[in-house]
């Protein structure tokens, strides 16, 4: 059965399909090995009785004639989209219980195309961290080694697709936050264009950034999966107007011809050696395919960390001003007036890092401070998106490091925020642009850590971003590679 | 669950050192994040405030770099899309979740939030 475990989302469909396995069996084969693996404390919600009666339902539809490549395949939800049958906690005691009366649009559209739920997945407290040590609900191990952080904050959905006690996993990114915990797990991690996915259910951060996206083995389960989460909803006031894709489109095409481009300033003093050999190594096997890889400069890029905390606390400090002990959420036993309650509340619901970026945020949106930071980083930001469609002019894709280092061990930055910001540098840019990007796995770094390769492509370009990807997983085999015990 | 001591990265420092400048021209105030904590209506005690002023001085020392640049005649950019904000027809599109809705709350009555007394 544990040669199930590791099949893909496309495998899984076809023995769906071919009526040699049931979504039932599927949904119970998984939900044991999320039993068997509960210290790698991925999962925050797990309610088998709901899981199965999505697999009876996903049964009953294939029974009556219904096809579709995801219909029985199991699946789990990172705990930022709201489920009406699970409890959204984004992590925090605030939202401890919390049951939405609604789905978010993703959970929608996956359900709608007949995947089974398995349960909600662990994450930093609303998303904000890169090393999931920010949940209030304790930090999620890495399956190659628990010793290390599974990044974050998809560090849930990364450690539980590496473990594959889930084929697949959504996730968000904001600033890294579904490419960094890929690379730190050695998974494919997928980042589509900026408004593509609904926002609609997604608990917010920072509104101009949260992007939806997947945890999953390959990029081929990526294209097959995405496909049904793109597309205009009009509950979200940023959605993209353009119809859904088939992202799997690009998957056969060689890469001959393609022009990659390699940023230079990705590849300057910080960057480890482990992974910088990694990374040029995936290159070379890029140029053995007759893709012609071709030097790039984003020179501000180093600047998207700056610029992204002052953006991303900004909105923050005004999506979770939202949370004040009065309609849902944490309020506290002992206060006094109401704006004494309120903060009480606060205090107490909210952990250390949403506390401190909601103190950045009201400060550079303050009297006197918007125009010196949050104008300010406005227009660094429209320098750094600029630089990248002056890259596209020259190159199809562009690719680098994802994250500087390998996975790093638990507390190693936890008391030094802006040391723990730096494991985004290379993600943000791409955040800040709100390009298509993601995370390969390509290898192997200091103490056997997986290391990423990073991937983006220009506006709506998810396709032939997922077929550079799959191309090269047809040449490789890192991202077959599982850790040992799984 | 794992426990770890929380400790800081002492070599990232080395290979960045642009991203810690030992000077902040205008560094907070303890008044200044007891000023902001009140404006974000977080509760705040003396030894957190304390924790959080060396924090934050460290986030805006490396957030001074971008202040740097020249920016003359860039446009904002608020939206990686841009574009306006989208209007929709003026109707009632919202199912009835009340009563879901009012199950998350901390306290209620008769269909009502209830909070402390306001007025007098």
């Amino acid at each position: 059965m544990s040669e199930l475990a590791q099949s893909s989302v496309a495998e899984l469909g076809r023995l769906l399909a071919a009526k040699q396995v049931s979504a039932v069996e599927l949904a119970e084969l998984f939900l044991a090995r999320i039993d068997a693996h509960r210290d790698l404390n991925a999962f925050l919600d797990v309610r088998p009785e709901a899981t199965l009666a999505q697999a009876r339902d996903a049964d009953r539809r294939r029974a009556q004639g219904e096809t579709g490549a995801l219909l029985g395949v199991p699946m789990a939800h990172k705990d930022i989209f709201v489920t009406r049958e699970w409890a959204s906690t984004a992590s925090s005691k605030m939202l401890e219980g919390y049951m939405s009366p609604f789905d978010a649009t993703v959970v929608e559209q996956l359900r709608t195309a007949g995947m089974v739920c398995l349960g909600k997945l662990n994450c930093d407290e609303f998303a904000m961290g890169s090393s999931n040590e920010n949940s209030a609900y304790g930090p999620v191990l890495n399956p190659w080694d628990k010793g290390a952080v599974p990044g974050g904050s998809s560090g849930g959905s990364s450690a539980a697709v590496a473990a594959r006690i889930a084929p697949v996993a959504t996730a968000t990114d904001t600033g890294g936050s579904i490419r960094e915990p890929a690379a730190f797990t050695g998974i494919t991690g997928t980042k589509p264009t900026y408004g593509r996915p609904s926002r609609w259910g997604m608990i917010a951060f920072a509104s101009s950034l949260d992007t939806a996206g997947l945890m999953t083995h390959s990029a081929e389960d990526a294209a097959l999966v995405l496909s049904s989460m793109l597309g205009f909803d009009p509950k979200d006031s940023t959605s993209v107007d353009r119809p859904a894709e088939d992202c799997a489109r690009d998957l056969a095409k060689p890469v001959k011809g393609l022009r990659i481009g390699v940023p230079k300033e990705f590849f300057g003093a910080g960057l480890s050696p482990d992974v910088e050999q990694a990374v040029r190594a995936a290159l070379d096997v890029y140029r053995g395919l007759g893709a012609e890889i071709r030097e790039i400069s984003l020179p501000n890029a180093a600047l998207g960390i700056p610029v992204y905390y002052v953006v991303a606390p900004a909105e923050c400090s005004s999506n979770l001003s939202r949370f004040d002990g009065v309609r849902y959420g944490h309020r506290a036993k002992h206060h006094g007036d109401l704006a004494d309650m309120i903060k009480r509340s606060r205090a107490e619901g909210l952990g250390p890092e949403p506390k401190r970026r909601i103190l950045i945020g009201a400060y550079v949106l303050s009297h006197g401070y918007y125009d010196a930071y949050y104008l300010k980083a406005q227009q660094v930001r429209r320098l750094i998106a600029d630089e990248f469609q002056r890259a596209f002019t020259e190159c199809d894709v562009i690719a680098g490091p994802v994250t500087t280092t390998v996975a790093f061990g638990f507390g190693e930055k936890a008391a030094d925020p802006v040391s723990m910001y730096l494991a985004d540098l290379y993600t943000v840019p791409g955040s800040l642009a709100g390009i298509p990007s993601m995370s390969i796995p390509c290898g192997f770094g200091d103490k056997g850590r997986p290391v990423g390769l990073q991937l983006m492509a220009n506006y709506f370009d998810e396709a032939r971003m997922l077929g550079a990807a799959h191309q090269y997983q047809l040449a490789t085999d890192w991202h077959k590679r599982v850790p040992a015990g799984f | 669950m794992v426990t770890y001591e929380a400790s800081s990265d002492q070599a990232i420092r080395l290979r960045f050192p642009w991203f810690f400048p030992k000077i902040l021209p205008m560094p907070l105030a303890i008044e200044d994040v007891a000023r902001i904590a009140h404006l974000a209506r977080i509760h705040i005690s003396d030894e957190e405030a304390q924790r959080t002023l060396a924090q934050l001085n460290d986030i805006f020392a490396m957030i001074e770099q971008m202040r740097a640049v020249d920016t003359t005649g860039v446009e904002p950019m608020a939206h990686p899309l841009g574009g306006s904000q989208r209007l929709r027809d003026d109707v009632a599109t919202e199912p009835d979740w009340r009563e879901a809705a009012m199950r998350n709350a901390p306290a209620h009555e008769n269909g009502l939030f209830l909070v402390p007394k306001v007025i007098e």
